[in-house]
């Protein structure tokens, strides 16, 4: 039996969240565009959102519609940060911590708190923030534990440390947990598995390698970070041949017919000054819309590709923004996935 | 053209000021100051300082017990009429005083509405101290509770949902959250309304008589001496004055007090936050 597993329905405005979810003793993130319920289903594990359906923990039910029981917040041993960390303003660190009636001694040593621990939380960075956020859900040694966007209150500069301080603090708690993002590498990089939530539904669940291996459908292809590109497919020679509005083609090993999208990773994709002779098979010239640099990497946008190269083979092709290009990658690198219609 | 508004504007803007505040200097420039605090000590002044902190007291203790949990339900509260509800609180404010003492009467008098039962039960109020004490805490708790509602409803509505996740229950949540975090805007509220309670003529009048030693709170002392002793009258007028400027200095001075509700920016209390 999973620690925590749910079947829950909850009435929105525009539709309704109808989610089913078992969850080991593991970190899961939801992602998902805003408004898609992924807060939502966060408070109705809390008990903050009237839901129905059914919520177990560990045996305990502390939703279950059928047999009329539904637990309020306060009896429901969960921890949650929340967005923004909702840390109490008018109490120190330490009260914060301890607000949760079993307060543990050790925990805020644990969290590097303890020089901390009579400053008030409008003194304190964002990242001493989420870490107080997290101890005070922790403090009373909750049985689920829930994580609303830990991240979108960061600086960009200091995010990427905190990411990788949060998911050792993760995994060190060692429960149930839910973590709510919208961004896939942060949901890759702190849970082993992740469920991708649109409009209430769940499209995907999986380990963050499936999802960028072999996406459900262009949304989650997108959300990985993929290029996404329409076309029409049709079988020819041994190949798929997607073509594109343009009038350009894309060949795949992948088979497919009629609407489709085809799916390529920027690291997938080279890029040159002209169409180069290897054993690429996909060739799309455009201007050079955009240079990002990326750590020692540079995301270069080439019509509508998008490519990551490293910082020395764009000093060497002498790339600027404006002028021309080509982007070339596999047949066998890209995915093809059918287009739903809509 | 424009300069010429300009200095009419200014204009006007002294001469406002000057029409407010030279009566209330002259309180204290009719008679010296020693004899105004020698006038405070005749028994007419002496009793109604004692009938009116008595009373006042005893008024807004009530009011702050029975009003804060009643401000705390109806200001976090999502329910059918909720409009309907902050509307009646409000209305005591917007009736002349003489018209609450005539409603108080009518309701707790001999023959008011609920005379009969309390006759019955041998409780009457009218004309007796306790009168005194309603008809303060009738006119003072709807400024207080308009202050209050306001107060919880800016109180985040994230940071109790913290608390109930930490295990707190209800009265916890209360306690050690709600009432911190709105205690500014609370505390403006209070001295309002104890400054408005204070000041009560109208209902008192009515309701309650001017019984000098019993009922005759200092602003009904002030009509009573008016007329017997100008001198009296005036130091209690001046004493009130006092009153008045420290609450106000207070509201002023005390920054987290003004930060959630002050006395200039009141937020309808009609509005729920969302």
């Amino acid at each position: 039996m999973d620690p925590l597993s749910l079947s829950l329905d909850v009435p929105l405005r525009e539709f309704a969240l109808r989610v089913e979810l078992a969850v080991g003793r593991e970190v899961v993130a939801l992602v998902g565009p805003s408004g898609a319920g992924k807060t939502t289903l966060l408070r109705a594990i809390a008990g903050l959102q009237p839901a129905r359906g059914a919520i177990s923990v560990d045996g305990d039910a502390w939703l279950d519609s059928a047999r009329g029981v539904d637990l309020p917040a306060e009896e429901r041993s969960v921890g949650v940060v929340f967005q923004d960390y909702a840390l109490f303003p008018h109490l120190s660190v330490r009260k914060n911590v301890e607000f949760g009636r079993r307060g543990d001694a050790g925990l805020l040593d644990r969290f590097g708190l303890t020089a901390l621990a009579d400053v008030k939380p409008r003194e304190l960075s964002g990242g001493e923030r989420q870490r107080v956020a997290l101890a005070r859900a922790l403090a009373p040694d909750p049985a689920v534990l829930l994580l609303d966007e830990p991240l979108a209150a960061l600086d960009a500069h200091t995010r990427g440390e905190i990411r990788g301080e949060l998911q050792l603090l993760l995994r060190d708690a060692d429960r149930p947990t839910l973590v709510v993002t919208h961004d896939f590498e942060d949901a890759a990089t702190l849970a082993s598995r992740v469920g991708v939530l649109v409009e209430g539904r769940l499209r995907q669940l999986g380990p963050p390698a499936e999802l960028v291996a072999s996406p459900a459908d262009p949304f989650v292809a997108t959300l990985t970070g993929a290029n996404v590109l329409r076309g029409s497919a049709r079988a020819a020679g041994g190949l798929t041949e997607l073509a594109l509005p343009t009038g350009e083609l894309i060949r795949s090993t992948d088979a497919a017919e009629g609407d489709a999208v085809a799916v390529v990773y920027p690291w997938e994709v080279t890029v040159s000054r002209t169409p180069p002779n290897d054993s690429a098979q996909n060739h799309i010239a455009g201007i050079v819309a955009s240079l990002v640099p990326v750590g020692n990497r540079v995301r270069v946008r080439v019509g509508a590709v998008t490519a990551e190269i490293t910082a020395d083979s764009s000093e060497r092709l002498g790339l600027e923004v404006g002028g021309r290009a080509v982007a070339s990658f596999k047949a066998s690198g890209t995915r093809l996935l059918p287009h739903p219609r809509s | 053209m424009r300069h010429v508004f300009a200095v009419a504007a200014v204009a006007a803007a002294a001469f406002a000021l000057a029409f407010l505040v030279l009566p209330v200097l002259a309180l204290f420039l009719r008679v010296p100051p020693g004899d105004l605090v020698h006038a405070l000590g005749t028994t007419a002044a002496r009793d109604a300082l004692v009938v009116s902190a008595k009373t006042s007291l005893i008024a807004h203790a009530a009011v702050l017990l029975i009003g804060t949990p009643a401000a705390y339900a109806i200001g976090r509260g999502r329910f059918r009429g909720r409009s309907l509800v902050l509307s009646l609180i409000e209305l005591p404010l917007v009736l002349p005083p003489a018209v609450a003492g005539i409603a108080l009467l009518v309701t707790f008098g001999r023959l008011g509405l609920l005379g009969g039962t309390m006759n019955a039960l041998g409780i009457h109020i009218a004309f007796t101290q306790a009168a005194v004490v309603l008809a303060v805490a009738f006119v003072e708790s709807p400024l207080y509770l308009r202050g209050a509602i306001a107060s919880f409803e800016n109180v985040d509505a994230t940071l109790l949902d913290a608390a109930r996740t930490l295990q707190a229950r209800p009265f916890r949540v209360f306690a050690r959250v709600a009432l911190p975090l709105a205690a500014g805007g609370l505390g403006a509220a209070s001295a309002l309304a104890l400054a408005r309670g204070l000041g009560e003529f109208g209902a008192t009048l009515l309701f309650a008589g001017s019984l000098q030693g019993v009922t005759q709170t200092l602003p009904l002392a002030v009509y009573a001496q008016f007329e017997v002793n100008l001198d009296t009258a005036l130091a209690i007028g001046a004493v009130f004055v006092c009153f008045g400027a420290a609450v106000l200095l207070v509201l002023k001075l005390i920054p987290g007090w003004t930060r959630s509700v002050s006395l200039w920016t009141f937020r309808s209390a009609s509005s729920p936050s969302a």
